[in-house]
């Protein structure tokens, strides 16, 4: 697999390389293992737990007084019955769609780039996925009871869900996508618990790692058994992290609302998702190799990199955009092409207009090596981005729903506190997740940085090593 | 599995090295050595190892792939089930039975159950979790997950004594050989 192939190669071009120089076996290893194994917290983290669990308090706030009084304390209401339940929605699991794309699809490219950022991009996943499961389970008013209507289990009822909706669909591929996330990430770490138990100094850690490593010892079947389970895996998740944000878009395309009612919704919606992911692996790669000092493994190759994954995605999102106006207008029906009028110039065209002017003008500086390599910058984009995929929901959702087929039942819509607060909360939670995850486990994978290595690579003397046995 | 005097207690032996290279070469030479029960520890996966020791690729991904026709089946199943028979509901006439709408969470159940069998199927076939394991034994040990190679001749083989096998060992260029104590 990807570990024969030397790091260095590109040493001879303008490329940055995939790992710094001077590396071995044990720096890797230090770098990585001494973060979570060390007794010292840095200040840094204790604050931003801190601001983590404030948000996780407000998140909670937020939930408790939701399920006291119901949801109409949200903004939204007839005719825009859907909104931040669902616009929070898509924007966490389309975030989480990068971690699937860097973890499993560029593993099956042998990208090696990807790999002192797939693991944390993953963990990112987990939780952003976390987040997005609150809004649908927490609009259902009381999610207690959803299960008998989004789970198929025979209840005394003798109810069973409907399944030709895409609500129901939402449901098997967004719990099998957090199940099969968690599945990888954890496949993907026991070898580095192993390591981290043989590092560890205390008693108690090195019984903790011991447990979680279930006995690794590194033998030679047990890497072929698990390497084969890793590429099963990514070869099985490539086409879930299609499906599941295609499946997501069906929510609104199977639907007749002007807007939603689009052929070209999933695969717009998957470059969508991919685009604010690398925003958002960006956002917490830039700060995360500073504070950590770990730029020798998470390079400029990686920052130029994502840059370009997003500029790549980002133009196919414009391309989304225009293909929708082109059909509004293409359609000749009234409907769609008041719609596409009243989102251009509407009471809600400064949303669009702003999700035209970033995703289709302002993301067109990343063709610039320049930009590319400005650290700063691409924080500040990154987060810019987030804002875009964050507004184009809000568009999609939003400018639909609140002028519909009959003028009667116009109305504008605008979130409570409650909206802000549990939006907000959930990225409390994010960043809880996130800190503890940067604290107690390795966060870049130790044993696929040494296959980086040029003294990794071996070489097999003619006449053994034949592996095509029964 | 026959086991003389001379090995009683003794797991094996085993042999460190410094580089990916010096384990390869070794393993290659212990085979054609005619060493049989053998295997080695490395940080990283070498996936030539299996392919020198074991010679033979493991079985994962068959039962993958019907473990995979499995979730398939039984997610569309469970849903023509639960729509035709169990809870017939008339939507605007349409037939009961409409499969193209069964046709996602089918192909999540495919993916779901999959993955699944590749993660446990893996662990299984590898015996975890397995807490002790004779390996653990020696000290160098706690290195095999960091920077150092380890290949062990076990006591089991035919060919294996303690003084012949420890002399092939050290002869194969080893850091250090050491007694794997049961």
């Amino acid at each position: 697999m990807a570990q024969h192939v030397h790091a260095q190669s590109s040493a001879a071009t303008l490329d940055p390389p995939v790992l710094g120089a001077g590396q071995d076996y044990e720096t890797i290893t230090e770098a990585v293992a001494e973060i979570p194994l060390g007794k010292r917290t840095p200040f840094g983290w204790i604050v931003g737990f801190l601001i983590g669990l404030a948000g996780l308090g407000a998140l909670q706030l937020a939930i408790g007084y939701l399920l006291l009084k119901g949801v109409y304390i949200w903004g939204n209401n007839v005719p825009v019955g859907w909104a931040f339940d669902i616009i929070n929605f898509v924007w966490w699991i389309g975030i989480g769609h990068a971690g699937t794309l860097i973890s499993a699809i560029l593993m099956l490219f042998k990208q090696q780039w990807r790999m002192s950022i797939a693991r944390f991009a993953e963990a990112m996943t987990i939780f952003a996925v976390a987040c997005a499961a609150l809004f649908p389970l927490l609009h259902t008013g009381r999610p207690w009871l959803a299960a008998y209507w989004l789970f198929p289990y025979p209840n005394t009822m003798g109810l069973w869900p409907q399944f030709r909706s895409p609500l129901i669909w939402d449901v098997f591929a967004v719990s099998t996508y957090a199940t099969v996330s968690v599945v990888f990430w954890i496949v993907g770490l026991i070898p580095d618990l192993a390591t981290m138990r043989d590092r560890a100094t205390s008693a108690v850690k090195r019984k903790v790692f011991g447990t979680l490593a279930l006995g690794w010892r590194g033998s030679a079947r047990h890497w072929h058994r698990y390497e084969v389970a890793s590429i099963i895996l990514a070869g099985l998740s490539t086409p879930l992290v299609l499906s599941v944000h295609s499946v997501v878009s069906f929510d609104f395309a199977v639907s007749v609302i002007p807007g939603w009612h689009a052929a070209i919704f999933p695969p717009y919606f998957v470059a969508g998702a991919i685009y604010s992911g690398f925003g958002m692996v960006l956002t917490l790669a830039i700060p995360i190799r500073h504070a950590y000092r770990l730029e020798h493994l998470i390079t400029m190759k990686h920052i130029d990199n994502m840059a370009k994954v997003m500029l790549a995605t980002g133009l196919i999102v414009a391309y989304g955009y225009s293909m929708e106006a082109f059909f509004g207008w293409y359609s000749a029906s009234f409907y769609e092409r008041f719609m596409l009028w009243n989102r251009m110039t509407g009471p809600y065209a400064w949303s669009y207009w702003l999700l035209i002017f970033i995703n289709a003008g302002l993301v067109n500086v990343l063709w610039f090596r320049k930009v590319r390599y400005n650290l700063k910058f691409m924080f500040v984009m990154s987060l810019i981005v987030n804002l875009a995929m964050w507004l184009e929901r809000f568009v999609i959702i939003v400018t639909s729903l609140h002028r519909d087929f009959v003028v009667s039942s116009w109305d504008m819509y605008s979130p409570t506190k409650w909206d802000f607060m549990m939006f907000g909360g959930t990225m409390g939670l994010f960043l809880t997740l996130f800190f503890l995850f940067m604290r107690f486990v390795p966060m870049i994978s130790i044993f696929e940085m040494k296959t980086l290595l040029p003294e990794a690579k071996v070489h097999v003397p003619h006449g053994h090593g034949d592996g095509h046995g029964h | 599995m026959h086991v003389s005097n001379e090995k009683t207690g003794l797991y094996g032996l085993m042999a460190e090295f410094d580089t990916a290279q010096g384990i390869v070469d070794a393993s290659t030479k212990a085979v054609g050595a005619g060493y049989t029960k053998l295997e080695a520890y490395t940080p990283f996966p070498i996936e030539e190892l299996n392919d020198i020791i074991h010679k033979r690729r493991t079985h994962l991904p068959k039962v993958v792939l019907f473990m995979a026709f499995c979730g398939m089946g039984t997610g569309f199943a469970l849903q023509y089930w639960a729509s035709t028979i169990a809870y017939p509901f008339n939507v605007g006439g349409r037939p009961l039975a409409t499969w193209p709408a069964f046709v996602v969470p089918s192909y999540e159940l495919t993916i779901l159950f999959s993955a699944l069998t590749a993660a446990i199927g893996m662990l299984a076939l590898n015996g975890f979790p397995q807490p002790y394991h004779p390996v653990f034994n020696v000290e160098r040990f706690t290195t095999a997950s960091t920077d150092k190679f380890f290949l062990v001749i076990e006591a089991e083989d035919g060919r294996f004594t303690k003084e012949q096998t420890g002399a092939f060992l050290q002869g194969l260029g080893a850091k250090g050989v050491y007694d794997v104590a049961h």
